[in-house]
């Protein structure tokens, strides 16, 4: 047995050695992915893996950073926060990454933040919205996704033009949809509608009928919905089952509207969504020709179309990273975290900036991202008519 | 009160789910005493074959459905001859660990052979709701309901009162015994994990439409299965019939007047409940012990 396992370790070893780069002088940027490969999430988390991998390519084929190429070690968070925190522990110890983007989910992300103060590891967030992120105190968070807060005010301007008189809410029970309850009720409250039940479901179920009943008691005209699309498709299925007649608004940017056209059918008809990438008209978006150049890109590779409003948080994500590696001249954790102060410019969802967020002396790094809305009409995402009626 | 019709209507309906799940479950784990925890990507793999069987094979609903079940029966057959009859004689420890392994490797297959994005199978019938009243259900649950329902008591048949049937009962009760009085021991092993995974499989191919395909799917079925089956007792049919039904409507009820955050807990609440006061489920009849 013994024997076996060392004649497998010398295997490794030597298979190691000579796949390991000739020179030492030359050798790659390491930069760590966490996302869910596999699990509830998986579909989302490996989209942001692909937009990644573009973002390595285009910097690679410019020549790389400094010289050198960009290389990504992506590790597995089985969209559970558990193995969120021992994907950053091994990046950290074993692959010494100085740089991680991650780790999608707001439950997964917290799990994962402690083991980066821990070693002092900056961590770009590219998804989770939960405000608590940046509101910790841990100086190695820098955020390119709008907390939920941000979202529900850049929707505020919108309220009046949605006729939202009474909502009720329908989230996922974790700290992404908790979070998008209270941030979208005050700010509800603020603009004076009526909030009314918010509902909650577990990240893995399925049947939300008695849910959708209780809503259905109740008198809202809206309902905000917060959670992953695979959900999200389920819901408007269920609730077009129980002839739910509400507007339905979904938060997080999660929702990929193409792919519920697929797989909701007539059940997604006249639904909204807020979205942080529109790649159905992408020169709309603040760099059109950068957004342009990823949907082709993203075509070329045979990625699914749906996948492109999470998949531009991958390459955003890595982007923002080698900008710090480049600021600060090399890659060293301490030196890229002051780095990520410096860093200014314009990704796939627009500038990139961060501002100093949570208690004073370990502040985190927060950018204010660009963010949209767009309806299901006709089954086509399109812009809402109060956006195309000026 | 029209919301309380509707929340035991919608329990009723997710309770013949639980029910179908769990009687396969309930069959391996009472008649083999087989803690299967792989019972769930059998689930899973009855899901998508009847994705394939529709879009790849283009069968027609209902011959994909029989499809997935043939597929499910196949696959338990497999590996019950490759995985298990070489381990008839361990301990259950050793049994358990395997339907681990199998369990973590069919559910990656899935996600290699699939990824990882949802699939949508598609169905022939009407989405509006048939209402009576105050009440709406959608025609695809009645059609899931109504075969689970037919599925239940077939199985029940098969076992209470067909020569198969009653060699599996046999086997499992005295294995010496039945092998002297000439039952092939073998087959009826075989027979019975494929009859449990068929059972598996027909769940996922019937509940594949109503939710979506994908590769962890069967996980939260497996947990469902499992409760249903200590609810039930070990090996009872209409125990696990019943603790479906019995789950379905706790949960619903549970979120509709309780709070939606706690739905999974009301259901777990009762399996201590149960575990402390009744430990051989809520159906057992009068306990023999040895």
């Amino acid at each position: 047995m013994l024997n076996r396992w060392w004649s497998t370790l010398l295997f490794v070893l030597v298979i190691g050695a000579l796949m390991a780069p000739a020179g030492f002088a030359q050798a790659p940027i390491k930069v760590g992915v966490i996302q869910p490969l596999s699990g509830a999430v998986a579909a989302s988390g490996n989209y942001v893996r692909m937009g990644a991998e573009i973002a390595r390519d285009w910097i690679n084929a410019r020549g790389g950073v400094g010289g050198r190429k960009i290389e990504l070690v992506i590790e597995d968070n089985k969209s559970d926060p558990k193995e969120a925190a021992s994907a950053a522990e091994k990046l950290i110890v074993r692959d010494k990454v100085p740089a991680i983007m991650g780790a999608w989910g707001s439950s997964m992300t917290l799990a994962a933040m402690p083991k980066l103060e821990e070693y002092g590891v900056p961590m770009v967030v590219e998804t989770s919205s939960a405000a608590s992120i940046t509101k910790r105190g841990n100086p190695w968070i820098f955020r390119i996704s709008p907390p939920s807060e941000m979202e529900a005010l850049g929707l505020e301007q919108y309220v009046d033009k949605l006729g939202v008189k009474r909502a009720d809410f329908l989230a996922v029970n974790t700290d992404w949809g908790r979070g998008a309850v209270g941030a979208f009720g005050d700010m509800l409250k603020k603009k004076g509608a009526t909030v009314g039940t918010a509902e909650f479901m577990d990240q893995a179920a399925t049947d939300m009928n008695a849910q959708i009943t209780k809503i259905k008691g109740g008198n809202g005209d809206t309902l905000f919905l917060t959670t992953a699309v695979e959900q999200i498709t389920l819901v408007l299925k269920q609730s077009q089952e129980q002839r739910l007649t509400r507007k339905i608004i979904t938060t997080g940017g999660s929702s990929s509207p193409t792919q519920l056209i697929k797989q909701a059918g007539a059940a997604a008809e006249g639904t909204y969504h807020i979205v942080f990438f529109m790649p159905w008209f992408p020169e709309a978006m603040p760099d059109g020709k950068l957004a342009k150049a990823f949907v082709d890109e993203w075509a070329k590779r045979g990625h699914p179309f749906e996948g492109l409003t999470e998949g531009f948080r991958g390459h955003d994500g890595v982007a923002t990273i080698a900008e710090a590696v480049k600021i600060a001249g090399k890659d060293e954790a301490k030196a890229i975290q002051e780095a990520l102060w410096k860093v200014s410019f314009t990704g796939v969802n627009g500038p990139i900036k961060f501002e100093k967020d949570g208690p004073a002396g370990k502040e985190s790094g927060q950018s204010k991202p660009s963010i949209f809305v767009v309806q299901i009409k006709d089954g086509r995402v399109a812009l809402p008519d109060f956006l195309t009626k000026k | 009160m029209d919301a309380l019709l509707q929340h035991l209507v919608n329990g009723l309906v997710l309770g013949g789910t639980y029910a179908l799940l769990g009687i396969g479950l309930t069959l391996i784990f009472g008649l083999m005493n087989l803690v299967n925890f792989a019972h769930g990507e059998f689930y899973t793999l009855g899901a998508y074959a009847t994705f394939a069987a529709l879009t790849l094979g283009g069968l027609n609903f209902f011959a994909a459905i029989a499809a997935a079940i043939v597929v499910g029966a196949a696959a338990g057959a497999l590996c019950e001859r490759v995985l298990l009859r070489p381990l008839r004689d361990e301990s259950i420890d050793t049994t358990m660990l395997v339907m681990i392994g199998l369990w973590i490797a069919l559910q990656n297959g899935e996600l290699l052979a699939w990824g990882g994005v949802a699939k949508s199978i598609p169905h022939p019938f009407p989405t509006a709701p048939l209402t009576l009243g105050p009440v709406g259900i959608a025609p695809l649950r009645l059609f899931v309901v109504a075969a689970a329902l037919a599925l239940i008591v077939a199985a029940w048949l098969l076992i209470q009162r067909t020569r198969l049937g009653c060699a599996m009962r046999a086997t499992f009760q005295d294995r010496e015994t039945a092998a002297l009085m000439g039952v092939k021991i073998g087959r009826i092993h075989t027979a019975t994990f494929a009859f449990g995974s068929a059972l598996a499989a027909a769940a996922g191919a019937l509940l594949g439409p109503i939710f979506l395909a994908y590769p962890s799917m069967g996980d939260l079925a497996s947990l469902k299965a499992f409760s249903v089956v200590i609810l039930g007792g070990l090996g009872n049919l209409a125990g696990a019939t019943l603790g479906g039904l019995v789950l379905g409507i706790a949960e619903e009820l549970g979120a509709g007047y309780v709070s939606s955050g706690y739905r999974d807990a009301v259901g777990f609440v009762i399996i201590i409940l149960v575990l402390l006061l009744r430990p051989s489920g809520l159906f057992a009849r009068t306990e023999r012990i040895g």
